[in-house]
């Protein structure tokens, strides 16, 4: 059916947007502590995401909700059977958003260094967490036939996962470093500036590690790439956009930089998800209590609702994103307003 | 919880982790309720702060604006904060219900993740960072934006919440995944007969909310002789709007739900008034205690009145709960005691806005009247506590039903989550919680004793872009360097 098909891309596209927007801001936490300790620099760098940091979350949700409407059986069985991983993600979560929001409101430097070091682990938190849940998926879970699991916490911190994890670190330390170079100037812009090399050189080592490590160990993945050649265009357009990522930061257009570390996230994704597809969630215990597109999805009547919804929502959606994007463009300046 | 027959061993540990569960989702569904009405209310007043500055240029209006956004966006961080929460739940906790209501219930908190957080999410940088780069009317406009947004999300959430109440347009079908279901209409499942009634009672409770913390800070600051020309205006735009919405609350929303209920929840308003026996004439309680055993209730009551509230007649016949199996009963008391603590903390709000609104109109005696002061300080924890024990009320005496009469809590939870993974979890939300909380109580109490923020210069405020055409045409800004 076109419509569980449709609905596939269309999370992929939601998640891959979480993982774009929300990544900025998630490599802005993590790479503060790297970037300056002085107070007023630190809040450059909080104040760079503070207009648009609670909208980018609110991706996360809208991708939890997704997938409860357009595959149920995927959402239950995947939340549950990473039960405690969840409830880490969901303490990392609360304890970011809190510490953005209380950092600047008192003035004493112990104040504001706990709630600054609060903001950076809770990132390295949230996008470790993601990355192995989204490894451990890629590797199958042991999943009955009742679609249950329970995967222990040590279980999921296998090789393969964490490596994703670090993958997902150093992608998102390099997206946050050049979304950084729109919004800062001066020393702080050439202290980010002299990072980047060191995060692109990471990030591409990690990455191709990474995806020769994905092909090797993982023949159904491998499979579905020979079988449908001209998905391989996928990863091969994200490690041009990466290049061109680079050029662009050398020229200082940063905002086509940006746009083009965007492009190779979203390239990533959709990567992973022509490796998986029509697989969603796989089950190392017998193929065929895989939970795939066709059966774990929503039913026609939800999922043709469903796609209404998003036809009439998704443009206004991204209308006012870029709208608000546009608006709070250029470099950051502190007032009164700040955090 | 409510089963006093002999359990089996083997049955008693499942019980326990369902109850273990049942905690976890009361204790972090209650906390996170704390918070979307205070700032669904608050915009509201927003808002009409925002519509004052437009019409009268008078820059208090801006200030006030200025001074409550700052305690509008620590609220809202809350509530996002504990609201991600929520939507992870369903499928962490409650994976057997995720998969058998999927299909309609996450079609509603998706549509609620499109039409609403994201209209939140989209325009509240606008909202908390517009004082220093929006105009008047441009900062109305963000911030109308974002109270629409709460809004809707306010509807989408009781609009799924209300089909799990009065479920209908589904059909059940097991198509190889165990039971599920299916949606036949939208229509239906939208406008389910609960639907209407229950989110204007919600809507109204919000408002109740914001404008009691509103008015609870301008009475304090009168109280301290501080600010006290804001304050007076906090209270002048707060008092009516609490005083009217307590009446229509009572009088039009109250009284229509009770109608509802009893037309399509029989049992469930029969645990509301402890209603044993179907009666004619049946009376309603002020205060009173539910006796299980003897099936009989006791206490202070009005004759007739519940008949003459769910039929318009004081001889209409009310059904109680004999009709219903023993073992399909919610716990009566339980549900008694919070639903009344709620209908006589509404009636204290009509009797707070009608004597404060008195001295107000009385040659303005309201500013002298200390003890007066003192009560509106208190209200905002009075309405807290009633929309608390309101949604309990919804919640308590759907049991022992997840989804009313469909599916029930006990075959719900997630099968593969372990006792001491959710009492893990408990724990740490407990504990996560006490700390966020005292935080953010402490920041608040700052910001309010700090007080408003110095007036703006009305040249100032109109020099910023206050059209969509003069925000679209605005350079970026020029870079000054430095600090």
């Amino acid at each position: 059916m076109w419509l569980q098909t449709t609905w596939f891309v269309l999370y992929v596209i939601i998640i891959s947007g979480y993982v774009i927007l929300d990544g900025f801001d998630l490599g802005v936490g993590m790479l503060s502590p790297f970037i300056t300790h002085n107070d007023h620099d630190r809040r450059i760098l909080l104040n760079s995401i503070g207009p648009v940091w609670d909208g980018n979350e609110v991706w996360l949700v809208l991708g939890g909700g997704a997938l409860f409407a357009a595959f149920p059986l995927v959402y239950a069985s995947l939340f549950s059977g990473f039960y405690l991983a969840m409830m880490l993600v969901l303490l990392v979560l609360i304890m970011r958003t809190v510490a953005i929001e209380f950092r600047s409101k008192r003035p004493e430097a112990w104040w504001r260094s706990l709630w600054d070091w609060t903001f950076t682990l809770s990132s390295f938190g949230i996008t470790i967490l993601l990355g192995v849940a989204l490894g451990n998926v890629i590797r199958g879970v042991s999943l009955d036939q009742h679609g249950n699991l329970n995967v222990s916490l040590l279980d999921l911190l296998n090789p393969y996962s964490i490596a994703l994890g670090l993958v997902a670190v150093a992608m998102l330390c390099l997206h946050g470093a050049i979304f950084l170079t729109q919004k800062t100037e001066g020393e702080l812009l050439t202290s980010i500036k002299r990072l980047i090399p060191k995060l692109l050189i990471a990030f591409f080592i990690l990455m191709t590690a990474l995806i020769i490590w994905t092909l090797l160990r993982d023949e159904q993945f491998t499979q579905n790439f020979k079988d449908r050649p001209w998905t391989a265009f996928f990863p091969l357009l994200a490690f041009i956009s990466i290049a061109a990522a680079w050029l662009f930061i050398r020229r200082g257009a940063y905002l086509s930089a940006f746009l083009a570390s965007a492009t190779m996230i979203a390239l990533l994704m959709g990567a992973i998800a022509c490796g998986m597809y029509p697989v969603m969630l796989r089950s190392t215990t017998n193929s065929a209590y895989d939970l795939t597109v066709q059966n774990a999805s929503a039913a026609k009547e939800t999922l043709t609702v469903m796609f209404v919804i998003a036809l009439i929502g998704m443009p206004f959606v991204l209308l006012y994103t870029a709208g608000v994007y546009y608006f709070f463009r250029g470099k950051v300046e502190l007032d009164d307003d700040s955090y | 919880m409510f089963r006093t027959e002999q359990i089996e061993q083997n049955e008693g540990s499942k019980l326990s982790v369902e109850v273990l569960h049942r905690i976890q989702f009361a204790l972090t569904i209650s906390f996170h309720f704390i918070f979307p009405p205070l700032s669904l209310g608050v915009g509201m007043i927003l808002v009409i702060f925002g519509i004052k500055s437009v019409r009268t240029k008078d820059p208090k209006w801006r200030q006030l604006s200025m001074f409550w956004v700052k305690i509008y966006g620590l609220i809202f961080a809350m509530g996002i904060a504990t609201g991600i929460v929520q939507e992870f739940e369903f499928g962490t906790n409650w994976s057997q219900y995720s998969r058998f209501v999927g299909n309609i219930f996450g079609s509603l908190l998706a549509a609620e993740g499109i039409f609403a957080f994201m209209l939140e999410g989209g325009f509240l940088g606008l909202m908390l960072f517009g004082g220093t780069r929006l105009g008047n009317r441009m900062w109305l406009f963000a911030t109308t934006m974002v109270v629409v947004g709460a809004t809707f999300s306010a509807t989408w959430i009781v609009m799924a919440n209300s089909w799990m109440q009065t479920p209908q347009g589904f059909e059940i079908k097991d198509v190889g995944q165990g039971p599920q279901a299916f949606m036949t209409s939208f229509h239906d499942v939208v406008f389910t007969p609960s639907f209407l009634p229950r989110v204007l009672h919600v809507i109204a409770a919000c408002w109740m909310v914001g404008s009691s913390l509103v008015l609870s800070v301008g009475a304090f600051y009168i109280l301290k002789k501080r600010h006290v020309e804001l304050a007076k205006t906090m209270v002048r735009v707060a008092l009516p709007v609490f005083t009217v919405v307590a009446l229509l609350q009572v009088a039009v929303f109250g009284a229509n739900q009770a109608t509802e209920v009893a037309k399509n929840q029989p049992a469930k308003l029969a645990a509301m008034e402890g209603l044993y026996q179907s009666e004619s004439c049946a009376p309603m309680y002020l205060l009173g205690w539910t006796d299980a055993n003897a099936q009989t209730t006791n206490g202070i009551h009005i004759p007739c009145l519940l008949s003459f509230l769910t039929d318009k007649s004081f001889d209409a016949t009310v059904t109680g709960l004999e009709a219903t199996p023993r073992d399909e009963w919610p716990a009566v008391n339980l549900v008694f005691q919070v639903y009344h603590l709620m209908i006589n903390l509404g009636m204290l709000f009509i009797l707070i806005g009608l004597v404060a609104c008195g001295f107000w109109i009385w040659k303005r005696k309201i500013w002298n009247q200390r003890w007066l002061l003192w009560i509106l300080v208190s209200s905002v924890v009075l309405t807290e506590l009633a929309t608390e024990t309101g949604w309990w009320t919804a919640e308590f005496s759907r049991q022992p039903w997840i989804v009313w009469q469909v599916l029930k809590t006990t075959d719900a939870y997630s099968p593969n989550v372990s006792f001491s993974q959710v009492m893990f979890s408990i724990v740490m939300f407990v504990l996560l919680y006490i700390v966020v909380f005292v935080v953010f109580i402490r920041l608040l109490d700052r910001h309010i004793k700090e007080g408003p923020p110095p007036p703006v210069d009305p040249d100032e405020t109109s020099s910023l872009p206050d059209s969509f055409g003069e925000i679209f045409r605005r350079r970026s800004r020029v870079s000054s360097g430095g600090d």
